[in-house]
């Protein structure tokens, strides 16, 4: 590591990983909660979890987005960050607005919007502390020496990623504008711009591990951030079904959806094509391990998996079951999850001078997730699959079909355990090489 | 063999001609479609009401709507249609969890006004156009009904 303010990173990366868990807490909660155990209920209904839950996951994955940031930007623009103190601000401003916001969802204070479940007032916060965090990024970039199309792409999809959280602040009267601009930032953030933020992450990881050429890897990343906002623009149409907009979203939802495993198609055989170009044998072989994960889950996960049920003929009877939950799951994990803990992976050793990357718990960390969270993909797109015949295709009742899905709760309990030994083993890891030091620092 | 300038304008021309159209696309739904497909003149006062009370509670937390929300109790699109008004003014007003066989929901113990919102919020959802959602069970006819 060359640059001292790059040391900020880690505490974004710490961050994630103490979300992480919380977040899997909650999971199990509704886990239980779906067997018929709430014994919470009074202090933590479901919609409190679930809201819990999902708002977890979109701050670990934005402060792990932010840590690689903040790591990856003095390299590549060979240049300090403008301002260290700017950046602890930002980190404690982040971290104080999700406690507070997780606090809120237990005492019902918050929006009833699926993934933007944080209060007005609250929101309002997020952009001054999203601002700030693009500031300090930016600013760096300007003074830099050099502006590699990594950092660039890496740039854009943050701010990208911040423009579009605005029209899910509008408030409409009518539930189906207010679903259409929700989608706006939901997808447009998961299967947009957040792509363009995992290829700049990806690119400048198998630049480092690989030792392939920056040409020839930025040259593959326009390609595949192009294919990316070409299907995933239209892509949004998916969500267009059946809320109440016209039929012929019905035809471009589809057609442009179908296409959207593309994107990610082309970031696993593009990694693995790297990889197998590079000459360079990195030590740090378990970043290697999430890097080229993260490009073969996210094909499986968001782009098998998606289209799976993205038809419309099929998400008629699959909308709105746990078919989605099904996909959700591997997508989220396999392009973003496994993202932020592969960067996690590369940096730590770098930031910290220690090499715990040879640990066998750092292995180990990555086989049980890995293996729990397919396990759990598993269990879910059982329990989907149950839920649409016996629900939407047969006719019986809710709770009766709830009630018969219950033993693939139980396969998702187990699975969810063997994912959580892993998740644990991986953060005690980066707790155990401690805080960043100085004397990691290379000398120029 | 494609260069990295070509790579460059194939990324940055895709976007803004596929970002248009998604524009274009989406004003016509908004101004021109949605109004007609969810009888926006039936927007009254006490189904925004109903809305609000709606997202307050994160209703969408448990239940579905529009096919839209966890999956955790029943879909609410036709609520107003299979329960009926009196079911759901139960279910808004009791002071003990709603459980039916044992899933709790919160008990929101809602007033007389707060829940016939609630309820003109779910009635005019179930009358929007949505495309045949919730789709009617196809294979019901097929499943064999046993002699008594």
């Amino acid at each position: 590591m060359k640059y001292k303010s790059q040391q900020i990173a880690w505490w974004f990366f710490a961050l994630s990983g103490v979300l992480l868990l919380l977040q899997i807490t909650y999971g199990f909660i509704m886990a239980f909660a779906h067997l018929g155990y709430d014994g919470l209920h009074d202090l933590i209904p479901f919609n409190a979890a679930t809201a819990t839950h999902k708002n977890l996951l979109v701050v670990w994955i934005l402060s792990g987005f932010m840590g690689a940031a903040y790591f990856i930007i003095p390299d590549e623009a060979e240049h300090e960050l403008i301002s260290v103190p700017l950046a602890k601000l930002q980190f404690w401003s982040l971290a104080i607005v999700g406690v507070v916001a997780v606090i809120g969802f237990h005492l019902n204070w918050w929006e009833g919007r699926k993934f933007l479940e944080i209060p007005r007032p609250l929101d309002y916060l997020v952009v001054v502390n999203v601002l700030l965090f693009l500031y300090i990024i930016i600013m760096t970039l300007w003074k830099g020496k050099k502006r590699t199309t990594t950092s660039l792409v890496l740039t854009m999809g943050l701010l990208f990623a911040a423009l579009l959280y605005l029209p899910g602040m509008i408030w409409f009267d009518n539930q189906t504008m207010d679903s259409f601009f929700r989608w706006w930032v939901v997808h447009l953030w998961v299967e947009g711009v957040w792509e363009l933020i995992m290829g700049g992450i990806l690119a400048y990881l198998l630049i480092k591990l690989t030792g392939v050429d920056r040409e020839v890897i930025e040259k593959w990343l326009y390609v595949i951030v192009g294919l990316t906002f070409i299907s995933g623009i239209l892509g949004t149409g998916h969500h267009y079904y059946y809320i109440g907009t016209p039929k012929y979203w019905l035809m471009i939802g589809g057609i442009f959806s179908a296409m959207e495993p593309l994107a990610f198609l082309g970031m696993a055989l593009f990694a693995l094509a790297m990889y197998r170009k590079g000459e360079k044998r990195h030590p740090n072989q378990i970043a290697l391990n999430w890097t080229l994960g993260t490009a073969i889950i996210s094909f499986v996960g968001a782009g098998l998996l998606g289209v799976a049920h993205t038809l419309p003929a099929v998400n008629m009877y699959t909308h709105g079951t746990f078919v989605t939950a099904m996909h959700g799951h591997l997508a989220f994990w396999g392009a973003y999850g496994m993202l932020v803990l592969g960067m996690i992976t590369y940096a730590t050793p770098l930031m910290t001078g220690r090499k715990l990357y040879t640990a066998p718990g750092a292995s180990y960390a990555f086989w049980l997730s890995n293996i729990g969270m397919i396990g759990m993909t598993t269990a879910f797109a059982a329990a989907g699959v149950t839920q649409v015949y016996l629900e939407r295709k047969v006719g019986m009742d809710f709770i009766d079909t709830q009630q018969a899905m219950e033993v693939h709760f139980l396969v998702l309990i187990a699975a969810a355990t063997l994912f959580t030994v892993g998740i644990v083993m991986f953060v005690l890891n980066f707790f155990k090489y401690g805080k960043p030091t100085d004397e990691a620092l290379e000398r120029a | 063999m494609l260069s990295k300038n070509q790579a460059r304008t194939f990324f940055l021309g895709g976007t803004v001609v596929f970002f248009l159209i998604f524009l274009g696309l989406s004003w016509h739904t908004l101004a021109r479609e949605v109004p007609k497909q969810t009888n926006a003149q039936n927007l009254t006062e006490s189904v925004i009401r109903g809305k609000e009370i709606f997202d307050k509670n994160n209703c969408m937390g448990c239940h579905t709507i529009m096919g839209e929300g966890a999956y955790y109790a029943p879909e609410l699109t036709k609520a107003y249609e299979r329960k009926g008004e009196a079911y759901l003014k139960t279910v808004l007003t009791v002071k003990e969890p709603w459980a039916p066989r044992g899933r709790k929901m919160v008990a929101y113990a809602m007033s007389d006004q707060d829940a016939n919102d609630v309820i003109a919020f779910l009635k005019w959802v179930g009358e929007a156009d949505l495309n045949g959602f919730p789709p009617k069970p196809d294979l019901q006819s097929k499943v064999p009904v046993p002699a008594k």
